[in-house]
C-alpha cells in the first residue's frame, strides 16, 4: 500500500480504530480471566478476526466445550456474515489474490465502512478496500493483546468481566431495533429462546430455539416479505 | 483451564475456520452472477436480529430468583447498557460502562 491510499484510508477507520482498542481490550481481560495470556490473545485476533465471535469463544474455553459444539456456536453467532457476503459480491470482484483476505477479514465494522465509503480521487478503489481491511484488522489485534496484557500487569478482580459479552449482544440488538422494519424477527428469537431454555434446559436449549426461529420466519414470510429496514446499521463487530 | 494447549488450538482453529466459512459461502455460492434464492435473501435479512436476541437469552442462562445477587446484577447493567447507548450511541461507552458496572456489582455489593 501506498502512502497516498493510507493517508486516504485511515481517516476513515477512525471510529474502528476507537471501537475496536475498547472491544478487543474487554475481550483480551476476559480471555485472560480464564487463563489465556496474551500470546492467545494474538493468535485467536490473527486467526478468527470476529468480535462476537472471540467473546463467545471464550466461554466456549473456559467451558472445555467439544469441537463439535464449538462449530455449531461460531456458526449461529457468525450466521450474520453471510448477508454481508452477498452486498460485497460486486465490490470485491477483480481483486485477484487480495479477495481471500478482504472476505476473511469483512466484519461488521469493515462492512460498514466499505459500503458506504468511497475511495478519493486517484486512489485505486480495491487499494482503498485492502487497507482499510488491514488497518481495522490491526486495531483489533492491538485492542486484545493490550488487554489480555494489561489484565496480566494489574491483576485485579476480573470477576464479572465476561458480562462484556451481553453488553454487545444488547448493543447490537439496540442497533438493530432502531434499524428493523418489524420487531418480530427480535421478539420472536428472544421468546423462542426463553421457551427452550425452559423445556430443553440451558445445556441444549440452541439447537431447538434455532429450529423453531428458522421454522417460524420461514412461515411469516408472507408478513414479514415487505418489511425493510430503514437505514444499514452495523454498530458491533 | 479445562482444556489441554493442543485441544485450545484446535477450538481455535475451528473457530477460525467456521468463521471464515460463513463470510465465504455466499462467494463460493453466488459469485457467478446467478440471484441467490429468494429464500436466502429473505432469511438472511430477518435472521439477524432473532439470532442477536437469542444470544442474549443464551448469555443470561445462568440468572436465578433464589437471591437478589442472582437476577438483579445483570437487571441493572443490562438496562444500563441499553440506556447508555439510546442515549450516547457509541458502542465504547455502552459495553465498558456497563460490563465495570456489573463488576462492581458482582464483586462489591451482591457478594
Amino acid at each position: 500500500m501506498n502512502r497516498k491510499t493510507l493517508a486516504a484510508a485511515f481517516p476513515v477507520t477512525v471510529p474502528v480504530l476507537m471501537g475496536y482498542l475498547a472491544i478487543g481490550m474487554a475481550f483480551g481481560l476476559m480471555l485472560q480471566s480464564i487463563g489465556y495470556g496474551a500470546h492467545w490473545a494474538l493468535l485467536m485476533s490473527l486467526v478468527i478476526y470476529a468480535g462476537s465471535g472471540q467473546y463467545l469463544g471464550v466461554s466456549l474455553l473456559a467451558a472445555g466445550a467439544p469441537l463439535p459444539h464449538v462449530a455449531f456456536m461460531t456458526l449461529m453467532v457468525n450466521f450474520r456474515h453471510l448477508v454481508y457476503g452477498l452486498s460485497m459480491l460486486e465490490k470485491f470482484r477483480g481483486m485477484g489474490s487480495r479477495k481471500f483476505y478482504m472476505i476473511f477479514s469483512l466484519t461488521d465494522e469493515t462492512y460498514a465502512l466499505l459500503s458506504s465509503a468511497q475511495a478519493p480521487e486517484g486512489v485505486d478503489e480495491h487499494d482503498f478496500f485492502f487497507t482499510v481491511a488491514m488497518l481495522n484488522h490491526s486495531y483489533w489485534i492491538a485492542g486484545s493483546v493490550a488487554g489480555a496484557l494489561l489484565g496480566a500487569a494489574l491483576g485485579f478482580d476480573t470477576t464479572g468481566v465476561d458480562f462484556a459479552m451481553t453488553a454487545l449482544f444488547l448493543v447490537i440488538a439496540v442497533g438493530q431495533w432502531r434499524a428493523a422494519g418489524s420487531h418480530i424477527p427480535a421478539l420472536l428469537g428472544g421468546a423462542a429462546t426463553l421457551a427452550s431454555l425452559l423445556l430443553a434446559g440451558a445445556e441444549d436449549m440452541l439447537l431447538p430455539a434455532l429450529a423453531i426461529i428458522v421454522i417460524a420466519l420461514t412461515l411469516l414470510r408472507p408478513r414479514l416479505e415487505g418489511t425493510h429496514e430503514r437505514e444499514e446499521e452495523t454498530p458491533c463487530p | 483451564m479445562p482444556l489441554s494447549p493442543i485441544q485450545a488450538l484446535a477450538s481455535i482453529a475451528v473457530m477460525a475456520v467456521v468463521t471464515f466459512l460463513t463470510r465465504a459461502l455466499p462467494f463460493l455460492l453466488f459469485d457467478r452472477g446467478d440471484h441467490p434464492p429468494k429464500l436466502v435473501l429473505y432469511l438472511g435479512r430477518v435472521l439477524p436480529p432473532a439470532i442477536i436476541a437469542m444470544l442474549i437469552v443464551y448469555c443470561l442462562k445462568g440468572v436465578t430468583f433464589t437471591t437478589l445477587g442472582g437476577w438483579l446484577p445483570p437487571l441493572i447493567a443490562g438496562l444500563a447498557a441499553v440506556l447508555l447507548h439510546l442515549w450516547k450511541g457509541n458502542d465504547l461507552i455502552s459495553i465498558f460502562g456497563a460490563t465495570v458496572l456489573y463488576m462492581v456489582l458482582v464483586q462489591g455489593i451482591f457478594v
